[in-house]
């Protein structure tokens, strides 16, 4: 545990190995993680990664955790030793937080760390005072590099061995000054008898955070209320005076070990960069282009990576057609098995550019500074400045930008963050964007350098923003505020990206989008393989015969084409896509996006295979070769005699996906957060009323 | 107090670059996060950027950045 920045999550994934997400902006742990590493020749040991924290009383819902687990030594959590990550170029604050766990009578081990930038800004601290003063075990790492690990892991092993707890507290709640009307020392003991504590300031915890201990029992908390009432405490007056009367203490420390040889005044190189980046007018066009640049690197540079794979799936799956001995089991693995996994594999260099990107923002602290920027403009619409991570990282996925919404302190401005976050294009979206962009927007250039259809992906996220913000805005007039907005924030240096950090990032991002997305999209591709392929009794056969009766005149591939389709129309999937398509047909959908739609209400990349699969399944067997967006290209619709994507139908679809709620992981994200059916339900609605009504306008004036 | 607030200055009239010494909090709840941050009452903060539409602003107090509201700042009184 420690400050938020000072390194913890870089120690933790030094100790474990574990790959973890590491970023340069407050926030990033926000739920504990755990995982092992080896303590000494016959010991493994359990590490937990805490949420950073100011202190020991939380402001919002990812800093309870920590205090959830230190307030409670029946916590299966609860440290055997708790290693405090101190930032040695911030000692004032960090030492701040340090006290206080180690007055909660944890064994502690300092891990002191930023050694090297508290160097460069001339500052020179003693360890060994440090560790004489405060009477703790001190030990210098650097948890960028991974150095100091031998000597903290020794540390470790002693404290648990032979525990050294000071007796002594850093601050004395029983020793701070009374006012002559309370009798300090007297609620203390009486707190102390009745929970059975032997520590004054764990008792002191109790009486001022007892609101927020679950595992209190609920007449112990009334109790504790009463306490409060007969002794007259203030637990706010107090709570200043602990944290003053800490300082002080602190100031004496750090001034017998620190020599600050900093020059006064002297601006660093951080804040130089700090006025250019949050500049009235550079700021914001800066923040600008690097948006224009994300979008610009997903579409143009991911491109040529995207043909290639999309090529290759084509090929593979001709190829195995070819060879492979013609029945259904050649058929389900090529119709309906490869063409749903082509589906996801395609987008691998899009999210991978993505992720880059976006960590590299987080990496270098220039997100923390976006969050100022913003903060101002995300107020009017009832957000945060710190909803700012959550929107971007919902440019990537919603569920974790859902989990991230636990450093918002207010409830209020976290559940509007919470609700507006899905309507962000999610990296799940950007297939279906891709391919419906790619076959109805020319790839023209346009002012010189910018790809035309790069513009209308640029155009979509910005209308997904835009319908965030307008929706937050309605949710800032309905929901009431329960308690205040803090947006107090520390600005982190700028740091160099580690490069082995984003590339984790990356790694671990793309393959649990292939993992977890290609699961549900393998399983929903064979299920539709299955529904599409058979039919009820003999329809499918009725269907072929049918068709060889009555266009004998057509040429031989003609009609198997027409036996092709006639043959899905009558399958299980058809009867489905037909029974909807009353329902959609105002969008200008037919059946056969009706059975992508309804496979995609699981998870959205769905869409992409299922179209793959239905049109693969739909037409003879001499397509096979061809790329998903040829075979959207060749589909004709039956009415016009037209292609079936016309512009309209592409832009009322894209335009459904980017207001439609269908992800079930997020739904159960949304579930898990706000502890309830209520909020997810909501949005659930009000996403599919705006997706349906948006789509429609669009189609009806389109087309 | 509250008419002697009227008064006071606070850290939000501060020009960039100003230094100022903190006296005192006018809002306690406020009061509590501000101190944990390394606000304390004789710290020298200096108003060191602000964000473009004037709030919010960074101070640098104790060696460090910290970004604030402007309405936030309005509740440390400076000397």
């Amino acid at each position: 545990m420690g400050n938020p920045n000072s390194g913890k999550s870089s120690l933790f994934n030094q100790l474990t190995g574990l790959r973890q997400k590491v970023g340069n902006f407050p926030g990033v742990t926000v739920d504990k993680k755990s995982g092992t590493a080896v303590l000494n020749d016959t010991t493994e040991m359990s590490v937990i990664d805490l949420p950073g924290v100011y202190s020991i009383y939380p402001k919002s819902a990812d800093e309870q955790v920590v205090t959830d687990i230190l307030a409670n030594p029946q916590h299966p959590d609860y440290p055997d030793v708790a290693v405090v990550v101190v930032d040695a170029s911030n000692l004032n604050r960090n030492l701040l937080l340090f006290s206080q766990i180690q007055d909660l009578g944890v064994p502690v081990v300092m891990a002191l760390n930023m050694l090297d930038i508290a160097r460069q800004q001339q500052l020179e601290i003693n360890a060994v005072r440090l560790a004489m003063q405060l009477k703790v075990p001190v030990v210098k790492i650097n948890a960028r590099v991974g150095e100091g690990l031998e000597l903290l892991k020794q540390a470790i092993e002693q404290q648990i061995g032979q525990p050294v707890i000071t007796k002594e507290l850093f601050f004395d709640p029983e020793l701070a000054a009374s006012t002559p009307d309370q009798d300090l020392k007297g609620l203390i003991t009486d707190v102390r008898h009745h929970y059975q504590l032997t520590n004054n300031y764990l008792a002191l915890q109790y009486l001022i955070q007892h609101d927020g201990f679950s595992f209190l029992a609920r007449p112990q908390r009334v109790k504790l209320d009463g306490l409060i009432e007969k002794y007259h405490f203030n637990e706010v007056d107090f709570q200043a005076k602990e944290t003053i009367g800490r300082y002080k203490r602190i100031g004496e420390v750090v001034k017998a070990v620190v020599t600050d040889r900093r020059p006064l005044d002297q601006s660093t190189w951080s804040q130089r960069i700090d006025r250019i980046l949050l500049h009235p007018v550079w700021g914001y066009a800066i923040f600008a282009t690097v948006l224009l640049l994300i979008f610009q690197a997903i579409f143009a540079w991911a491109q040529p990576f995207v043909d290639g794979i999309d090529g290759g799936v084509a090929w593979l799956n001709g190829t195995l057609h070819d060879r492979l001995p013609a029945g259904p089991l050649t058929d389900l693995l090529t119709d309906g098995i490869i063409a749903g996994v082509g589906g996801v594999i395609v987008f691998i260099p899009q999210i991978a550019f993505l992720f880059l990107l976006v960590s590299l923002l987080e990496e270098s602290g220039y997100m923390s500074r976006v969050m100022v920027l913003m903060d101002r403009i995300m107020r009017q619409f009832g957000l945060n400045g710190r909803s700012v991570v959550p929107l971007i990282s919902g440019v990537a996925c919603a569920v974790p930008a859902i989990m991230a919404t636990r450093s918002i302190g207010s409830w209020r401005e976290r559940l509007i963050t919470i609700l507006v976050t899905p309507l962000m294009s999610c990296s799940a979206r950007l297939p279906i964007y891709t391919i419906l962009i790619a076959l109805v927007v020319p790839g023209r250039t346009v002012l010189g350098f910018l790809n035309l259809q790069g513009i209308v992906m640029m155009g979509l996220y910005l209308l997904g923003l835009v319908a965030a913000l307008v929706a937050a805005y309605a949710f800032k007039l309905i929901i009431k505020a329960r308690e205040r907005s803090l947006f107090v924030m520390e600005l982190p240096t700028y740091k160099w990206p580690r490069w082995n950090h984003v590339g984790i990032t990356v790694w671990d991002s793309v393959t649990s989008f292939v993992w977890q997305a290609g699961r549900v999209i393998i399983a929903i591709s064979i299920v539709l393989w299955v529904l599409a392929s058979y039919g009820p009794g003999d329809a499918l056969e009725q269907a072929e015969n049918r068709v060889r009766r009555d266009y004998r005149q057509l040429s031989a591939e003609q009609i198997e084409n027409r036996v092709a389709s006639e043959k899905l129309e009558a399958s299980y999937a058809g009867r489905f896509g037909k029974i909807l398509e009353p329902v959609i047909k105002p969008l200008g959908y037919d059946w056969k996006i009706g059975i992508a739609l309804i496979s995609s209400f699981a998870a959205r990349e769905v869409f992409v295979g299922t179209i793959a699969t239905i049109y693969s399944i739909g037409s003879a067997d001499g397509d096979n070769s061809s790329t998903i967006k040829e075979k959207l290209a060749a589909e004709i619709n039956p009415e016009t005699g037209g292609p079936m994507f016309t512009p309209a139908v592409a832009f009322s679809l894209l335009v459904f996906y980017v207001f439609a709620m269908m992800c079930m992981s997020t739904i159960a994200t949304v579930y898990r957060e706000t502890k309830g059916w209520k909020w997810p339900l909501i949005q659930l609605a009000y996403m599919s009323v705006l997706a349906y009504v948006s789509a429609f306008l669009v189609y009806q004036i389109m087309k | 107090m509250p008419h002697r607030k009227i008064q006071k200055r606070s850290v939000a009239d501060l020009k960039i670059g100003e230094k100022a010494v903190i006296d005192s909090f006018s809002d306690q709840w406020m009061s509590l996060k501000l101190l944990e941050m390394g606000c304390l009452p004789g710290t020298e903060v200096c108003l060191h950027c602000k964000a473009p539409l004037g709030d919010p602003i960074c101070l640098n107090v104790s060696g460090y950045c910290l970004s604030m509201r402007k309405s936030e700042a309005a509740t440390i009184l400076v000397e």
